[in-house]
């Protein structure tokens, strides 16, 4: 009965093939997660020579020491804190207080306090001219180190989620200076000559000291 | 008999216009399930999200040091660091270092980049011990592997 029906042509529909190959290829593009080398990075300091232990002396208020405990409760500049996310503004407001700014050339790109506070955009300037600039708080942007000191005890987490933090209010530095968003800043290729101008504007001056401390072996 | 004879009288072609699609989903198949990695983890590696990741540019200087409790549970619960295939001593990093730079070209091998994917549950003393094997090493450049965390607004 049917077999009469199939007297035209017997080739199989063959147009819809196209849009299931692409319907597979837009299934895995999107289920797979190709290995992507994301992270934070770090430059750890040079190797330590056993025989003197470099202790340079840091005057208190250009260091701003986060401690974790075996609880992974924090202590900031002396003070307990819950709220990790406080850390991004605190930072923020620690590296851009040009408390006693100096002249004195440092670093690769050899600027100064100084400079770099007159590199800055109109908002910023007003900003630290407003509520920031206090004796208490860094010199300036090229002596502020942050100090992150972990017990061994303490989780690796938490100590992700700071360091996260911490790159986020450098970030922000960074991208306000240049007029990006952080977001922005982070994306910056520095393959491409312009944005590698524009990445190394918004650094210049501004080393990103985050220092991982030796933590003590007992306690916490 | 008489049946197939009938259907003779048709074309008998194979359609070959799909045929193209069909090797490229294949192509894209394989592509796509190609396992990279040639290593196969050893430890659980549940790794905490983070904001601010950045991209490191070339692929061919960084290496991997998986840290986290073994999944083979006859190993203990506690942290073991994972280089290549085996599992390795803190002592012995400096020398797995080492063999990781003699792979690069010579002008590259100072800025080899380890990077480190580690279990949240680790605690931080394993992570302090590593590093300051790496810095024993000359491989300054670190970098805690993290996914990005999904923004809560």
């Amino acid at each position: 009965m049917a077999r009469s029906k199939d007297k035209g042509s017997q080739e199989v529909n063959a147009g819809s093939m196209a849009d299931i190959a692409f319907l597979l290829l837009i299934f895995f593009l999107v289920t797979t997660q190709i290995a992507t080398n994301k992270g934070l990075t770090l430059l750890l300091p040079p190797k330590q020579e056993e025989d003197e232990p470099i202790e340079i002396k840091q005057q208190e208020r250009n260091l701003f020491k986060i401690q974790i405990n075996s609880e992974d409760q924090l202590l900031v500049e002396n003070e307990p804190l819950d709220d990790v996310t406080q850390i991004r503004t605190m930072v923020y407001d620690f590296v851009l207080n040009f408390g006693k700014p100096s002249d004195t050339k440092k670093g690769k790109a050899k600027v100064s306090d100084r400079e770099v506070y007159e590199s800055l955009p109109g908002a910023m300037k007003s900003y630290i001219a407003r509520s920031l600039g206090s004796d208490e708080s860094s010199d300036g942007p090229s002596s502020a180190i942050i100090s992150l000191k972990a017990d061994r005890g303490s989780s690796y987490a938490i100590f992700i989620s700071i360091l996260d933090e911490l790159n986020a209010a450098y970030n922000r530095i960074y991208g306000e200076r240049v007029g990006l968003t952080d977001e922005e800043f982070r994306k910056l290729n520095r393959n491409d000559p312009r944005q590698k101008e524009l990445y190394d504007r918004a650094r210049a001056g501004i080393p990103k000291a985050i220092s991982i401390a030796e933590p003590s072996s007992v306690g916490g | 008999m008489s049946k197939f004879k009938k259907k003779s009288e048709s074309s008998q072609d194979i359609p070959t216009a799909a045929l193209p699609d069909i090797i490229f989903m294949l192509l894209f198949f394989f592509m796509v399930t190609t396992v990279l990695r040639e290593t196969e983890l050893k430890v659980k590696q549940v790794i905490p999200r983070a904001e601010q990741l950045v991209k490191l540019e070339k692929k061919k200087l960084v290496t991997y040091l998986y840290v986290g409790s073994p999944k083979d549970e006859s190993l203990g619960s506690e942290p073991l660091i994972q280089a290549n295939d085996a599992f390795i001593s803190t002592d012995n990093i400096v020398q797995w270092v080492n063999e990781e730079k003699s792979k690069l070209s010579e002008v590259e091998r100072d800025q080899i980049t380890v990077s480190l994917k580690v279990d949240e549950d680790t605690k931080m003393g394993i992570i302090v011990d590593i590093q300051t094997e790496l810095r024993e090493a000359n491989a300054r450049k670190i970098m805690y592997a993290a996914p990005t965390k999904a923004k809560d607004n």
